[in-house]
């Protein structure tokens, strides 16, 4: 059984203030997402991720397409029983406290008031908060309150987790507490399906993600495959060239001086021996060779590049208005 | 059920912790408190101004919480988006409404029952004596909260399908029609027009009647309620609030929270 399915899931907003048009924001999406897996959701602001959890969690309702959750369709309230979420940005009541907070979190999941408040100290502390639970909310900071959201989506042990921008708000420190958390809930087989524009984290985290621009899905797989197709450059670097090295170098790559020293950025790699030789038969030094693999920002960025022109867009909001835009 | 429960001791424990509704409360009971002031330079109406001026600031504050802890609680949590951690919860959003409005009640009722104490505080500063006649203003306070009960009903319905500033609007302004409902009706009776008849007729069946609720003025001129009129009251706000709390989670459920 999957973790998460979505079969052309597709969600159309209403835009413009007198004559309304539809705006389609997520656009035939199709997802698996596999028990236990870490699964990154990534894309740019407003490619569609934040409404792909929310139509997930039933927050809003789909156009067309369909989703199921641990096996179950959306409208199936029960399944919630067994999920997590922490939205983006989370928000929360001003006049409470945390452990009361997470008090009232624990009675909408129907925990013994015991057990929900045992549950409670343990988040608190694994979350770093153990010291703040008697604090009211309102003078939480923005990434206390990020650590807070973290653990209400923890408080019922869920088999599954939603989370938003996890790491959006929090420090450096912060940032790797909940990267190690993330890696905690996955060894004790919590399925993590999370969203995030920030690639080091997926990239650290993920074993799949998915990439969406304009509401489409670009690529979706395992990391390691994604960015298997090996080399993306050749980083040369060297010391002391005169100008006619420098001017017979630039045809073959980038070139980037730092005081002495030149970096030369060579994409293809069939041009690298021919620089070292040039390099060699010259007065220069060769300081460093290096193989540069593709990173997920590589991989993101020509995804990218390849889906999602302003002519696409225009021909998709024509299609979703049955033609009648000009 | 239990969830629902959860819901109404949240809400109910976020109200109260709410400074505006603590300043409302000792405007109110300063109002009853001057209700002495004025007695004192009565002649003979005393007491008739001490029930008058007790009850109508029971009303008048009453009313003001009403509005304003029903809109906000509601429409706060959609503004604020703490709804998200509620609805992705196992919480059916009927549930929700139901939960909320419980709150809202048992808030309301904690501080009416303030403001009673309060009343009956100065009546018997004003009286010096207790007697059984001392207890028909209870059956006024009654009325003023199945007031408030159909007051917050209104509340809720209209933050689910507006903003917290339009739904205050529109729940006074129907606070305010109801207590003239008649009037409107025999208006659109005098008038020609089918049109204005009709809607007035509409507009008599559609909004809750409150004038059957004012009470007031009875009271402080040693009026008793009879039982008919106690136990009709409490069946139209019973039925009314059902109504607008079903329509209420009519909207809810279709609402989307982008």
């Amino acid at each position: 059984m999957l973790a998460v399915e979505t079969i052309g899931l597709t969600k159309d907003y209403s835009v413009g203030f007198w004559r309304k048009r539809p705006k389609r924001v997520l656009d035939g999406l199709g997802l698996r997402v596999e028990r236990g897996e870490i699964f990154g959701l990534l894309g740019p602001n407003g490619a569609g991720k934040t409404t792909t959890l929310k139509i997930l969690l039933r927050l809003i309702f789909p156009t067309s397409g369909t989703a199921r959750i641990l096996g179950k369709e959306l409208h199936d309230v029960t399944t919630h029983e067994r999920i997590g979420f922490l939205p983006e940005n989370p928000s929360f009541y001003d006049y409470l406290t945390a452990e009361e907070f997470l008090d009232y979190a624990g009675g909408l999941f129907s925990l013994p008031s015991r057990e929900g408040r045992r549950r409670a100290a343990r988040l608190l502390e694994q979350v770093g908060l153990a010291e703040s639970g008697n604090i009211p909310l309102r003078k939480f900071s923005k990434g206390m309150l990020q650590r807070l959201g973290l653990a209400q989506a923890l408080i019922n042990e869920p088999e599954l987790v939603f989370l938003d921008e996890p790491m959006s708000g929090l420090d450096p420190l912060g940032r790797r507490e909940v990267r190690d958390l993330i890696l905690e809930l996955k060894a004790k087989g919590t399925t993590v399906f999370f969203s995030t524009h920030i690639l080091s984290d997926a990239e650290m985290l993920c074993d799949r993600v998915a990439i969406l621009n304009r509401g489409r899905m670009q690529g979706c797989g395992e990391l390691r495959e994604m960015l298997a197709p090996g080399v993306a450059s050749t980083e040369i670097v060297i010391e002391s060239p005169d100008l006619v090295l420098l001017d017979q170098l630039k045809p073959c790559g980038a070139v980037v001086r730092t005081g002495a020293r030149v970096c030369i950025q060579v994409p293809k790699e069939s041009d690298v021996s021919a620089v070292l030789e040039r390099v060699l038969a010259s007065s220069a030094k060769i300081i460093s060779v290096n193989s540069v693999k593709m990173s997920l920002e590589d991989y993101f960025l020509a995804q990218l590049a390849q889906g999602g022109t302003k002519e696409e867009e225009k021909a998709r909001v024509a299609q979703a208005t049955g033609g009648q835009q000009h | 059920m239990n969830r629902v429960a959860t819901i109404a001791l949240h809400t109910f424990k976020e109200a109260v912790r709410d400074k505006v509704l603590y300043n409302l409360i000792v405007f109110a009971l300063l109002m009853i408190g001057s209700a002495i002031l004025f007695s004192s330079i009565s002649v003979g109406i005393q007491q008739i101004i001490v029930v008058d001026l007790g009850l109508s600031s029971i009303s008048v504050f009453g009313l003001i919480m009403a509005i304003f802890i029903g809109i906000g609680l509601v429409a706060k949590e959609i503004d604020r988006r703490t709804i998200y951690h509620v609805l992705s919860k196992p919480v059916r959003r009927f549930e929700f409404i139901i939960g909320k409005y419980l709150g809202l009640i048992l808030t309301l009722l904690i501080n009416t029952l303030i403001m009673t104490v309060g009343f009956y505080a100065a009546l018997f500063y004003q009286t010096r004596r207790a007697g059984l006649e001392d207890f028909a203003p209870l059956g006024t306070i009654y009325f003023i909260l199945l007031q408030l009960a159909i007051v917050v009903s209104l509340a809720v319905f209209f933050s689910t399908i507006s903003t917290p500033i339009l739904s205050a609007v529109f729940t006074f302004c129907v606070y305010v029609i109801g207590h003239f409902l008649s009037e409107m009706r025999w208006l659109g009776q005098t008038t020609g027009s089918g049109a204005v008849k009709g809607a007035a007729a509409a507009l008599y069946y559609l909004l809750p009647n409150f004038s059957n609720f004012d009470f007031i003025t009875q009271t402080a001129h040693g009026e008793r309620i009879s039982g008919i009129l106690l136990v009709s009251n409490s069946l139209y706000a019973l039925l009314y609030v059902t109504m607008a709390i079903s329509a209420a989670i009519l909207v809810f459920e279709e609402r989307e929270f982008k």
